[in-house]
């Protein structure tokens, strides 16, 4: 068992947008123990998602190494990428992403058909985790017909459902309401409380960051060191855009 | 196949109008091929059904069709003695000498009169077509009598039994109606050869000569021996060969209906891919959050391309719906679809269908792949950020 989850190196993120260069993310040092629960704040555009993203394979770095349970995922292609997310990541999104014409149930079935499993065993994992969000008595139904809040939780269990080392969540609060959000956090809390796993989310919410073992500031592409909050930060070097003369164009949400 | 099928199906019905439309506009498509092969399969079966297999056809060589043949009576004496003809009931060879010609009569749908084929036949043409007679008799041996095919029944309202018909030198009297199966054979006027021949001034010079041979092997043995007799200058072949040859007939419409379905075909294919492509840039958001989930780009192929099979089955079987009644009530009521002068059936045979419904499926192949491909290929944030 690894004990570093997520261990990144310099971890740089530079998009080109036309002939504009943007910093989203720069020589970030960053290292997340098993049963860690981490909150990623900072401003929009601050590079926080990019990490996050990163952290899924869902991008590549543009230099720096990220290893992610001891995997150079930078390295695989893109159906070792697709088979690793499905083993050893649970990824939670902002507008939760469920498939519209697929019930709760088959939803989070989904990620269990990659799977050798039997349809029975697909369905009582499926149901296991749908109760342990709460949802056992709406497994027939389908997104249309479930609040914020439930898509939310359906949206969790099937990041579960695979039971994945890793659960990064992106802004999972963020279009729901106060009581969902407080549901869906302690949801989250309890996934690494009482099951161990190692879970970050991306929040410009204080409050729902307030849930986590531990914060760590990003401003402008640049994380910040641990234990460090926004107030004694100065930048190192000026927010970068290499090519002058635009000052409007941002970094990357 | 590793996202369920159920996803494609289900998100055809979800936009249940865009998938109804192009699903008709397939349809269309492919009811068009449809009705040109049943077309093409009725009068084939017609003609199949029409040759006897060990009849053999002779004509007067360089002549395409018994119409424009010229058959000397003295030539049918020297047939009649090959070897491998078979032998009738009257122990004389299983031989008819025929004249052909075309006669004008007014149908109901055209009173100005279309052309129908007669046929003036001996004993032995009679004997050798399987024919039973529904209503009437035969007629009789030198007198200006006429037995009708059935479609002729159906089709021209001034030729039913006890009609008079004006034709040759004088006037006939309808005495009886055929009936030869799904034959071409009920598409014609059968007279007595020797009153025909008297009438339309060709006693010795005739139209052509139907033989029947013992066996099959005896069959083709006597087609080479007739086609290598320099002496006779006769043209030899099975009835079945002639009436498939007659076939080409109906190419200038098959022709013509597969262009049209062809250009229909690559209308409905744009019509499927922007629909395609509609769900694609709709779903682009999906498509995002399956990838993360760990689905391969190969199973978002698959899926979009299952999808757009799908919707191409759907049309194929609206298709196939379509022209199914033009099989169905020919037969019921008894409704002859003519071409030229033989009537026959439209037939939507399992195989046509089967067709159409491949031919619907190449058209969702060629409207999916490059969605299908795109959908594939995009990059995974990109597709979480499109609405």
């Amino acid at each position: 068992m690894q004990d570093v989850v997520i261990e990144t190196r310099k971890l740089t993120k530079i998009y080109k947008r036309d002939e504009f260069e943007v910093v989203a993310l720069k020589e970030a040092d960053f290292t997340l123990r098993r049963g860690d629960f981490v909150a990623l704040m900072g401003p929009s555009g601050s590079g926080k998602s990019t990490l996050l993203h990163l952290a899924a394979a869902m991008d590549k770095p543009t230099s720096g190494s990220i290893r992610v349970l001891g995997e150079d995922i930078a390295a695989l292609r893109d159906r070792e990428i697709a088979a690793w997310r499905n083993r050893h990541v649970g990824f939670v999104f902002q507008s939760f992403n469920l498939i519209p014409v697929l019930t709760a149930h088959e939803n989070v079935e989904l990620p269990l058909k990659l799977m050798r499993m039997t349809r029975q065993q697909r369905e009582e994992h499926s149901r296991t985790a749908l109760e342990l969000v709460g949802l056992g008595d709406r497994v027939g139904h389908f997104p249309r017909q479930l609040s914020g809040g439930q898509e939310q939780r359906v949206a969790i269990a099937r990041a579960i459902v695979t039971d994945p080392d890793l659960i990064l969540a992106d802004e999972p609060t963020g279009n729901l309401d106060a009581n969902s959000a407080q549901e869906v956090l302690t949801l989250l809390r309890r996934l690494n409380e009482e099951f161990g796993k190692t879970v970050v989310i991306v929040t410009h919410d204080p409050h729902a960051a307030r849930f986590a073992r531990g914060i760590r500031y990003i401003e402008k592409g640049e994380l910040l060191p641990e234990g460090a909050t926004p107030e004694d930060w100065t930048p190192a070097t000026p927010f970068a855009v290499t090519t002058p003369g635009n000052p409007k164009s941002s970094a990357q949400a | 196949m590793k996202i369920p099928l159920s996803y494609s199906i289900r998100n055809l019905a979800v936009r249940r109008t865009t998938t109804l439309m192009t699903a008709l506009g397939i349809a269309a498509t492919v009811a068009v091929l449809l009705a040109v092969m049943a077309l093409a399969e009725g009068l084939r079966s017609a003609f199949a059904a029409t040759g006897h297999p060990l009849h053999v056809l002779v004509t007067r060589k360089g002549s395409d069709s018994e119409l424009s043949s010229n058959f000397e009576r003295r030539v049918f004496q020297d047939l009649l003695y090959k070897p491998g003809i078979a032998s009738g009931s009257n122990g004389q060879p299983l031989a008819s000498l025929e004249m052909v010609t075309v006669i004008n009569l007014p149908a109901a749908d055209n009173p100005d009169g279309v052309n129908v084929t007669l046929r003036g036949v001996g004993p032995a043409g009679i004997e050798m077509r399987d024919l039973a007679m529904p209503q009437g008799r035969w007629f009789e041996s030198g007198k200006r009598e006429a037995v009708v095919g059935k479609s002729i029944l159906a089709r021209f309202p001034t030729a039913q039994v006890g009609d008079t018909l004006r034709f040759g030198k004088g006037e006939w009297q309808i005495v009886g109606v055929m009936d030869g199966g799904r034959s071409a054979v009920n598409s014609e006027v059968f007279v007595d050869l020797n009153q025909a021949a008297s009438d339309f001034d060709r006693s010795s010079v005739l139209s052509s000569a139907l033989l029947r041979a013992s066996d099959e092997l005896a069959r083709n043995a006597l087609i080479n021996d007739l086609e290598t007799d320099q002496r006779l200058n006769v043209a030899a072949r099975t009835e079945r060969d002639y009436y498939a040859s007659q076939m080409v007939a109906s190419a200038p419409i098959q022709f013509l209906g597969t262009f049209v379905a062809i250009i229909m075909a690559i209308g409905s294919s744009f019509a499927c891919m922007n629909t395609m492509y509609a769900a694609v840039a709709r779903r682009s958001k999906e498509i995002g959050t399956l990838r993360v989930l760990g689905f391969s780009q190969w199973s978002i192929l698959t899926a979009f391309f299952l999808e757009s099979l799908a919707l191409a089955a759907i049309g194929g079987l609206l298709g196939i719906v379509l022209v199914l009644p033009l099989s169905n009530v020919s037969t019921a009521i008894g409704s002859f679809v003519s071409f030229s002068e033989v009537s026959f059936n439209l037939s939507v045979t399992p195989s046509v269908m089967i067709t159409g419904l491949i031919f619907a499926l190449v058209m969702g192949v060629l409207g999916g792949l490059l969605p299908a491909r795109m959908a594939a290929r995009k990059e995974i944030l990109n597709a979480l950020r499109d609405i």
